[in-house]
């Protein structure tokens, strides 16, 4: 990727000239902010920022970008951005999608996108619930929640995207929130300079369908208990005091107070992200309030190598090995034979 | 003698007439050509002509057999057309007709459009294969047989009714060779050390070898074809060109027919090797590109019988190649569109049901106005249908099967050969028109090969590509005020951000419009663009009689058996004319004068009058017979003469 430190953008340079129509207090007003906030820190040149998306309301946001853009169609953001990235790996790609695009109608190019680990960055926007088609049911919304077509409380089991990353071999995962603006940007910069395909999941607010749906979690009275952010080689605690904390109690995760029952600080589980067993990222994905907090930032950061360079190398290699140099060498190769006159 | 050359007779043309004395046997042809040959042992016929068809088990080798004689027969200089036909199923039922693969191959001294309606040669390695091809046989021709594969078990099998198939009184027309062909081959390796079943798998060599004897083809070829193939595993490679001299020593030593020649072909001067249609279109993309000095790009997923393309074009990573195996059709051409936006030459391949599920970002690129190329190989259908089969069923999908007014200009191959040209022509178009380009071929052209005379780099023209060349006040939806055609700018490119994607965009700037008549003037320019087209594309060619009774229409992968039918009636006094079309949407700019030229036309096509009905919507003023065929087979050129005639006499 170019870098090029002389850059100076401001947020603001990112910012297209198209009116934002997305819901006031929308959720996703707040993302394409953080977004143009990380572009503009990031160092690629402008021109090099590629925004693609599928269909929904937050597959709008390319347009709302002063960079390149594609909205392309349902579901097939990923291997839109795939075919962006592969066609020209010097790009920084930056993939926006929903729940239903990426995991309803776009569910295997998410997870091949992901298996493959194309250098490119997956912002997952999150709400739980269709806003553009107003009102339906996702593959994440909670069972038993009343939607258009779940009048009578709905049946359909959801997923959670962490834990479909990590059965795709996902080797970067990370969550943000749609009100913790900051976060989400430091977010949104170590995916950029990590190298593979790099998922954020970001729980966005839908102001009308689904309003309020992560408050029990990130409001203010109630967020220092029920969320903790996971920051590599930091120990994981969380709490208004910072007393709590996850500790490993055969295999499984408990919630452990420092200072009482003899636990202290060297308790407490360490986080590493880079691990390449995915075991316990695992653990911390699916950590669902009342019993255990929500982790939020860079669960998983595995480096490996990416679909992207692979291609590349190999190309390299054989080419310079090939014969064929040029079309007619390829032509001309081979049981050939000469007709005379 | 003379009573022996007579009963292979069934392997001349009709119009050869032969005498003979005990040394010198003179075989005529009626326009007063002859070859004299003298009969030392071995007498030698001279023939035009001639089809072989390999046929047996799906796991006997059939198409390497045939893919050997084809090209063995192609670097001697002989025209060659060939034709595999095998089943969906890797492997059938062993034994059953289900199960039987074949290869036709048609050669000639002279060229050969098709590979031919009927056979000369059968070769058939079990009683299923017999039973699936021998009404396929011409009356007289010789039909060799593997004596050992007819076994009460596989006669069981192959459902024949006779208890012993090769007594039958059916079979008193042809020639048949009893070979005990298993037996020969095992005894033939007996020292070899090899096990049984490697040794029963190169059978089908000896029955090549006794096809190479019949026809006096070098075995040289094919020897060295083994020794490269399998030049880690030299016994192997041993094994099989052992085999292949036994059977060609076998029949020497029976003198079970005599021997026959075709000479080379006469036919252009220059450089020829033989291709399928399948590595034609990939090669064509690698043409286009090099010529468009552009980066290729392939985003695919396997579908039969369009795999082929994918394949090679994987191969040719060391090209260059971005090759993308995707997870399925739709990403194929989402990742080539995503490939397009960036500045890549892109295309993506498939067939028929493949092509359903590529239609919706086939608007998507319709809409964005970037260039792509969608190879789509026909097959039978519908849904999955006849995966193995060939058919030209897929027309109106091409041109119609999308939502909304999307126009995509549609072009088709002809032959094996200028699949090559036409994947040039599609990705030109595609590139100087900024527009996704389908091109047809199907599952015959695909799988068939014929020798080619190589159309080098410098033979092409150049392909311009429509790069925005400013920096800066860029309009993604400007266009050139003759040919509508927009500019493309990519990312990398400072100064030209900008966002385009599926929704409706507005005139020039391309910022997303619901504006109602803006939505009106963005459908007219996109279909005025296509329509524009044809003012670069080649005027339709007529071959044959001005003045003929009749004009045949034709599109598409059938031009060989038409040609040859057409060619066929006027030496036989009738005056046809041919209308091949290779593009399709937008029709050539002549071809309402070419219509009108006649006073019959007949449209000829392997579906149930797709492009007869085209006619008609196009060109309402004239009146279209047809003639349609949908048995996954190509037209014969005996059904297609018999028609034409008829149609002649009404």
């Amino acid at each position: 990727m170019a870098q090029v430190d002389t850059l100076q953008y401001t947020p603001k340079d990112f910012k297209s000239d198209q009116e934002v129509r997305w819901c006031a207090g929308c959720g996703d007003i707040a993302i394409l902010n953080a977004v143009q906030k990380a572009m503009a820190q990031l160092g690629h040149k402008k021109e090099d920022y590629a925004v693609i998306s599928g269909i929904g309301c937050s597959s709008r946001f390319p347009y709302y970008m002063n960079t390149y853009g594609f909205h392309g169609i349902h579901g097939r953001a990923g291997a839109l951005a795939s075919g962006v990235k592969i066609a020209n790996p010097k790009l920084s790609v930056w993939q926006i999608t929903g729940d239903g695009d990426a995991m309803a109608i776009g569910g295997n190019h998410f997870i091949h996108e992901i298996r493959r680990n194309v250098d490119l960055n997956i912002l997952l926007f999150n709400n739980q619930i269709y806003g553009l088609t107003k009102g339906q049911y996702s593959p994440t919304s909670k069972l038993g929640q009343n939607t258009k077509t779940s009048p009578y409380g709905n049946i359909d089991n959801p997923f959670n995207p962490g834990e479909l990353v990590i059965g795709s071999q996902g080797k970067f995962f990370a969550r943000a929130v749609d009100v913790f603006i900051d976060q989400a940007v430091e977010i949104f910069k170590i995916a950029d300079q990590f190298k593979g395909t790099s998922v954020i999941e970001i729980l966005q607010n839908c102001v009308i369908f689904n309003n309020g749906v992560y408050e029990h979690l990130t409001s203010k009275e109630f967020r220092e208990e029920r969320l903790i952010n996971l920051e590599h080689g930091k120990p994981m605690v969380f709490g208004a005091n910072k007393n709590k904390g996850l500790k490993i109690n055969g295999f499984n995760l408990e919630v452990v107070t420092i200072g009482e029952n003899g636990i202290t600080l060297d308790d407490i589980l360490v986080h590493d992200a880079h691990n390449p067993d995915p075991t316990l990222h695992l653990k911390l994905i699916n950590m669902q309030y009342p019993q255990y907090p929500v982790a939020l930032g860079v669960i998983r950061a595995v480096e490996a190598p990416t679909y992207n360079d692979l291609m590349d190398q190999q190309i390299a290699t054989v080419t310079a090995k090939s014969r064929y140099k040029k079309l007619d060498d390829l032509l001309f190769s081979g049981n050939t034979w000469e007709v005379k006159e | 003698m003379l009573q022996k050359i007579e009963k292979y007779l069934g392997l001349m043309p009709k119009n050869f007439t032969f005498t003979a004395n005990d040394n010198v046997c003179i075989i005529k042809k009626k326009q007063n050509k002859f070859s004299k040959i003298i009969m030392d042992k071995k007498p030698i016929i001279e023939l035009d002509e001639v089809v072989i068809k390999f046929s047996g088990d799906s796991g006997d080798g059939m198409q390497l057999t045939g893919t050997q004689f084809s090209n063995t027969s192609a670097l001697i200089g002989n025209d060659v057309s060939t034709f595999p036909d095998y089943p969906a199923e890797i492997r059938a039922p062993q034994g059953t007709v289900g199960g039987v693969s074949g290869f036709q191959l048609h050669f000639g001294t002279k060229q050969v459009f098709t590979p031919g309606d009927y056979a000369d040669v059968l070769v058939a390695m079990n009683p299923a294969a017999l039973k699936a091809n021998m009404h396929w046989v011409k009356p007289g021709g010789t039909i060799i047989v593997d004596t050992d594969s007819f076994t009460p078990k596989n006669i069981e099998k192959a459902g024949c009714t006779e208890a012993d198939p090769l007594k039958s009184s059916k079979f008193g027309d042809f020639n048949i060779i009893e070979a005990p062909i298993t037996t020969l081959t095992k005894e033939s390796l007996k020292d070899s050390g090899l096990d049984n079943k490697s040794i029963v798998r190169s059978k089908n060599m000896f029955a090549l070898g006794v096809v190479y004897w019949i026809f006096t083809r070098p075995l040289e070829y094919t020897e060295k074809f083994f020794d490269y193939k399998f030049s880690k595993k030299p016994e192997i490679a041993e094994a099989n060109k052992t085999v292949l001299r036994a059977g060609y020593n076998y029949a020497n030593t029976i003198e079970a027919m005599p021997s026959y020649r075709v000479n080379p072909a006469r036919i252009e001067k220059g450089t020829y090797r033989n291709i399928s249609g399948n590595v034609a279109t990939a090669w064509g993309f690698l043409a286009a590109a090099e010529k468009a000095n552009m980066p290729l790009f392939i985003g695919s997923y396997p579908i039969t019988p369009a795999t082929e393309i994918l394949q090679e074009l994987e191969s040719r990573r060391d090209m260059g190649v971005k090759a993308f195996q995707a997870e399925d059709e739709i990403a194929g051409i989402v990742s080539a569109i995503g490939a397009s936006f960036t500045g890549n030459m892109a295309i993506t391949t498939t067939s028929g049901p493949g092509l359903a599920l590529k239609a919706e970002a086939i608007g998507l690129a319709v809409i964005t106005e970037l260039p792509l190329v969608i190879v789509n190989v026909q097959r039978g259908g519908p849904s999955t249908g006849l995966p193995t089969k060939t058919e030209q069923s897929d027309l109106f999908q091409a041109l119609y099967g999308r939502n909304g007014e999307a126009p995509v200009p549609v072009i088709a191959a002809s032959t094996p050969s200028n699949c090559y040209n036409y994947a040039f022509e599609a990705s030109k178009i595609a590139l100087e028109h900024m527009t996704p380009v389908i091109l047809l071929t199907d599952g015959f052209l695909a799988n068939g090969s014929e020798p080619w005379k190589i159309v080098g780099a410098n033979q092409l023209p150049e392909i311009k590509p429509r790069f925005y060349k400013g920096q800066g006040n860029y309009m993604p939806y400007a266009r050139d005020p003759e040919t509508f055609v927009r500019e493309w700018a990519v990312p990398g490119m400072p100064g030209n951000e900008h966002r385009i994607g599926g929704l409706e965009k507005m005139d020039l700037t391309g910022t997303v419009s619901y504006v109602p008549v803006n939505h009106q003037v963005m459908t007219d320019k996109r279909e005025e663009k296509i329509n524009r087209i044809v003012n670069v594309i080649p005027l339709q060619k007529i071959e044959g009689d001005t003045d003929a009774d009749v004009l045949v229409i034709g599109w598409g992968g059938t031009y060989g058996h038409l040609i040859s039918a057409v060619t066929e009636l006027r030496e036989e006094g009738h005056k046809v004319a041919l209308a091949h079309f290779n593009y399709i949407r937008p029709l050539p700019s002549n071809t309402e004068d070419i219509l009108k030229q006649y006073k019959k036309r007949i449209v000829c096509e392997l579906n149930l009058g797709q492009f007869a009905k085209y006619l008609r919507m196009n060109y309402p003023q004239y009146n279209y017979a047809q003639y349609n065929k949908v048995q996954g087979l190509p037209f014969t050129v005996v059904e297609l003469k018999e028609t034409i005639i008829k149609l002649i006499n009404e």
